[in-house]
């Protein structure tokens, strides 16, 4: 019989960090993607590079229930965090009092913004959050204060007996409102945070054909299934190292150094597993909070949010709202496009100057548009703040282009596909911003191949497949199909002229007779699997089967973001890189020790090959002298910022596209949705893993569904009125239909190995084509999404 | 309060627990298995499903004191020694797994629907599994490793049913 007591699981003998009962000590378990098991190293005669569907390094230890989440870290006497969060959306705070809380039995801490040692503002772009509030709140949920006990429930108990008297103000709700001369300030600077302004070719054109159209996009949410979660452990020394389920660690790292006003060496962090994160962990949560909680206590401390604190928690997808203006020549060719969006950044910036930059440089969509006028106003209000999630700018401006061009392809009696293949972008097109596509860019390729898949039958009598399914709503009657096509894109990596780079180390060494190469880069694994990534690099280039993946921290340099679907291109051309430099060592030897001239050397299969000649050794023979590393860091080609008037400049390193078809079946009398097929065509460069390609296609397609017909985070007053997977509603197994999936792999000539990035595109124009496909069932003009049943079903 | 509960064939014992909690955290933070998941403890997403007595049930939604004396299974008893469950390795095998949040539950959900019905259609796998929310596949591969589990299972030990 197992007996565990209060605190089960301690293990006093081990030192450090330890998991709860019956597991080892967290430290070597939070190298979720270390040692590989045997079942995921690559059996004989398997190469398991680049280019094979090997299997996750993570897989066993995830379906085994050992995968260590950043909310399963547990530690010897540790405590909990919880935080105090505004009820309001606009409040001066007058004071704060945290007597009662403090006289909790069980609470340890208790901690208010006098008690932020460094700089109290954070901020991934601009540092204009607090890390608690000090005077002033501007959104709904800005965290106040913190505390510390022994057991979450006491902790929120004492939470709740903290007093904070507020004098509520009125909020700023609308973005359009706030840039009024006369709102009311709610950062120093105004309540403008970008305006981006294109302007490309005749200032006022003229067209035989012009349509209108206003679009609105509701706020969407992540919704990563793992929530937000730490632990923070303090050194003893007034350091701290922090376990955190993130995405960015160095960036992350550099903010909390601010505010806790410590330098980097005394504050250590270290990726714990990542339970999804689609652009939602990029900004700070627990992080600063879970490491002055623990400094102030001396003891570890742990923080996990609930789902509904994770609603507060995070930055969610910008609302916006886009007055678009098309013209085109009878014959169907585009001569101009205007617009004017405006996002919603919420109380604090986080990325909204990135995002604009990218609904704004890809407003015309994956189209060749002579004349463009585009101005994309980024807004603070008193809504909760928004910033960075999976498309990222690019998801709401396409449900908007997407829109008018079936609207333009209407008026010019033009079937909707061929439209959008006449004027579509290809390699060598100018975009918006005067940027030449220097790489493949084969969008009418992609809409002809999804237009060429198989259509799904029609007419099934399993009520499970009609809208409203086991509702019984309907046995067919009302029942309308439709099918619509949309096609996307969406830069890859950091724009701009930032400074986007990677950091990899590479060592090769002898492990039992054998050789292993270990790879170390604190690139965030947040699910999409990269850590796999980076295993078949190594072997595809040093020749060896058996890759140690370290955990993810900051004792190597900065990996940039995992975010941008730039993590393949950028830490994958590093590992590569670090792969190059460790090879070039290694040879070197094998020259020194050459008795003859060898042409074409290289490494495979364990042997070191060279052309002719047969092989001229086993790697590990030239391993003897030691192990070989290296570290390398490694940035793609530079882009520049666009001009501030014109917007014209080679803003993006690389552009991915990708293409759908949804067919829906809608019920006209209720207004229900079901979506039956949505179909697929994405180029990716080079699919380094094909299975897992396919797997982010088919995840990123489902959260476009999401939006275009559920998702949406409810924000009246500027309080968010449904907080819970209850009310929030993601796509299920009966939501999501089977999807086809087609990929094409035209290697861009500037990457690594050819590849694109693959994750966001698909999240970009599944949206509008099934919203394209619900108009062409209902002939609703649809110009919001999601879409809602009212919208179908109620007055047109 | 005390609460002894049969997990995974093993009589595991918490003290002191408090009344409010659930299953779920006397599973996670007092009995050592964290397997079973966090994601909305409110019973929306599956990813805390654990079989109670036989039964799948979200085990955020019972009441640590409702499973006092109760037999428990939990994903991390799916696995026979070391071999893994055919659910577990067609999970992995067809890349059912990504940030792997949703997957213990899944894992439960579907090793309980297998075990009702060993070729289930593809409308019954959906209904079977519209209870646990998965964020990053899009389900299909999910749907594919169900299949390969039915398959491997139906060609029996030894067989791959691929």
């Amino acid at each position: 019989m197992t007996t565990s007591g209060r605190e089960p699981g301690r293990e006093p003998g081990q030192s450090g960090l330890l998991a709860p009962a019956g597991r080892a000590p967290s430290r070597p378990r939070r190298a979720p993607d270390g040692v590989p098991a045997e079942a995921d190293r690559p059996g004989a005669g398997e190469t398991a590079g680049i280019g094979t569907s090997v299997r996750r390094p993570d897989g066993r230890l995830k379906v085994t229930g050992e995968f260590a989440y950043g909310s399963d870290l547990w530690m010897d006497g540790m405590l909990w965090g919880v935080t105090l969060r505004s009820p309001h959306p606009h409040a001066r705070i007058r004071s704060v009092q945290i007597g009662e809380a403090l006289a909790t039995t069980g609470v340890h801490a208790v901690l208010t913004s006098a008690d932020v040692p460094g700089q109290n503002a954070y901020g991934l772009e601009h540092a204009d959050q607090p890390v608690l509030a000090a005077d002033l709140v501007r959104y709904a949920g800005e965290p106040v204060a913190l505390v510390a006990a022994d057991h979450p429930e006491t902790a929120r108990l004492a939470a709740s007996r903290i007093m904070v008297d507020y004098e509520v103000l009125p909020p700023v709700t609308d973005p359009v409102a706030a840039l009024a001369p006369d709102a009311p300030a709610l950062h120093p600077g105004g309540n403008l945070v970008r305006h981006l302004k294109i302007r490309k070719g005749d200032p006022e054109p003229t067209a035989d054909v012009v349509v209108a159209g206003s679009y609105q996009i509701g706020m969407q949410d992540q919704a990563f299934l793992g929530p937000e979660a730490g632990l923070a452990v303090p050194d003893g020394a007034g350091g701290v190292e922090l376990f955190v389920s993130t995405q960015w660690l160095h960036v992350d790292q550099r903010q909390i150094c601010a505010a806790l006003g410590l330098p980097a060496e005394r504050v250590r962090l270290v990726l714990a597993g990542v339970g999804g994160a689609f652009g939602g962990r990029e900004d700070l949560s627990m992080h600063v909070h879970a490491c002055l909680l623990a400094l102030h206590t001396g003891k570890p401390v742990k923080m996990v949010y609930s789902r509904e604190e994770s609603f507060f928690g995070h930055v969610h997808r910008h609302p916006v709202w886009i007055d678009y203006e098309h013209g085109a020549s009878s014959d169907g060719t585009l001569v101009y496009v205007t617009a004017t969006m405006h996002l919603d950044g919420g109380a604090y910036a986080s990325s909204t100057p990135a995002v604009v930059g990218n609904a704004g440089t890809m407003g015309a969509g994956p189209y060749v548009v002579p004349n463009v006028r585009i101005d994309a106003y980024g807004v603070y209000t008193n809504n909760p703040p928004c910033g960075a999630m999976r498309g990222f700018g690019s998801v709401q401006a396409a449900f908007g282009y997407e829109a008018q061009m079936d609207k333009l392809a209407a008026a010019l009696g033009m079937d909707p596909v061929e439209f959008r293949c006449k004027n579509a972008m290809r390699m060598g097109s100018e975009g918006p911003t005067g940027q030449v596509l220097d790489s493949p860019a084969p969008v009418a390729e992609l809409l002809r191949r999804v237009q060429r898949m198989p259509l799904p039958e029609s007419g099934s009598a399993d009520l499970r497949s009609l809208p409203g399914g086991v509702g019984n709503t309907t046995h067919g009657e009302g029942i309308v199909r439709g099918i619509g096509y949309a096609v996307g894109y969406k830069n890859v990596g950091f724009s701009e002229g930032f400074d986007d780079y990677s950091t990899a180390r590479v060592r090769l060494e002898l492990t039992g007779g054998e050789p292993v190469v270990t790879v170390h880069t604190a690139a965030a694994e947040v699910g999409q699997g990269l850590v796999t990534i980076e295993q078949q690099i190594c072997r595809t280039e040093l020749g060896v089967g058996t890759v140690v993946v370290v955990p993810k921290d900051t004792s190597v340099g900065s990996a940039g973001s995992t975010s941008a679907s730039r993590q393949t291109y950028v830490t994958g051309g590093a590992v590569k890189a670090a792969c190059e430099a460790v090879r070039e060592r290694l040879l070197a030897r094998v020259r020194e020790r050459g008795e003859r001239e060898l042409a074409g050397l290289r490494l495979a299969d364990g042997l070191v090959l060279a052309d002719g000649a047969g092989p001229v050794g086993a790697i590990g023979e030239f391993l003897d002298a030691g192990p070989i590393e290296e570290t390398v860091q490694w940035r793609h080609r530079p882009t520049q910022p666009i001009d501030p008037e014109t917007g014209q400049g080679f803003a993006h390193v690389q552009y991915a596209f990708a293409a759908h078809r949804a067919v829906v079946d809608v019920d006209t009398e209720l207004g229900l949705v079901k979506v039956v097929a949505l179909d697929c065509a994405q180029d990716v460069g080079r699919a380094l893993n094909p299975q897992a390609v396919v797997g982010q296609i088919q995840g990123g397609s489902a959260q476009g569904l999401g939006l275009a017909v559920m998702e949406e985070i409810q924000v009246r007053d500027g309080l968010i009125a449904n907080p819970s997977f209850t009310d929030y509603l993601i796509p299920t197994i009966l939501d999501v239909p089977p999807m086809r999936i087609d990929v094409l792999e035209y290697p861009d000539p500037h990457a690594p190995y050819g590849v694109r990035g693959v994750g966001e595109p698909p999240t970009i124009s599944s949206g509008p084509a099934v919203v394209a496909a619900i108009r062409a069932a209902t002939g609703r003009d649809l110009a919001r999404v999601p879409v809602r049943p009212e919208h179908i079903a109620g007055p047109a | 309060m005390r609460i002894t509960a049969t997990v995974n064939g093993t009589t595991h014992q918490a003290d002191d627990v408090w009344p409010g909690e659930s299953l779920l955290f006397v599973l996670r933070e007092r009995m050592g298995l964290p397997g079973s998941k966090n994601a909305c403890e409110q019973g929306e997403c599956g990813s805390c499903t654990v079989y109670l007595d036989g039964v799948p049930v979200c085990a955020c939604l019972v009441a640590a004191g409702q499973a006092d004396g109760r037999q428990i299974v939990t994903v991390e008893g799916l696995a026979a020694g070391g071999a893994l469950h055919p659910v577990q390795q067609a999970f992995i095998d067809a890349g059912a797994v990504q940030c792997g949040f949703c997957t213990p539950g899944l894992l439960v959900a579907a090793h309980d629907l297998l075990a009702r019905d060993p070729s289930p259609s593809e409308a019954d796998v959906r209904e079977a599994l519209a209870g646990n929310l998965c964020r990053c596949t899009g389900y299909e591969k999910i749907l594919d490793a169900v299949r390969l589990a039915a398959a491997r299972l139906a060609a029996g030990p030894g067989g791959d049913g691929a």
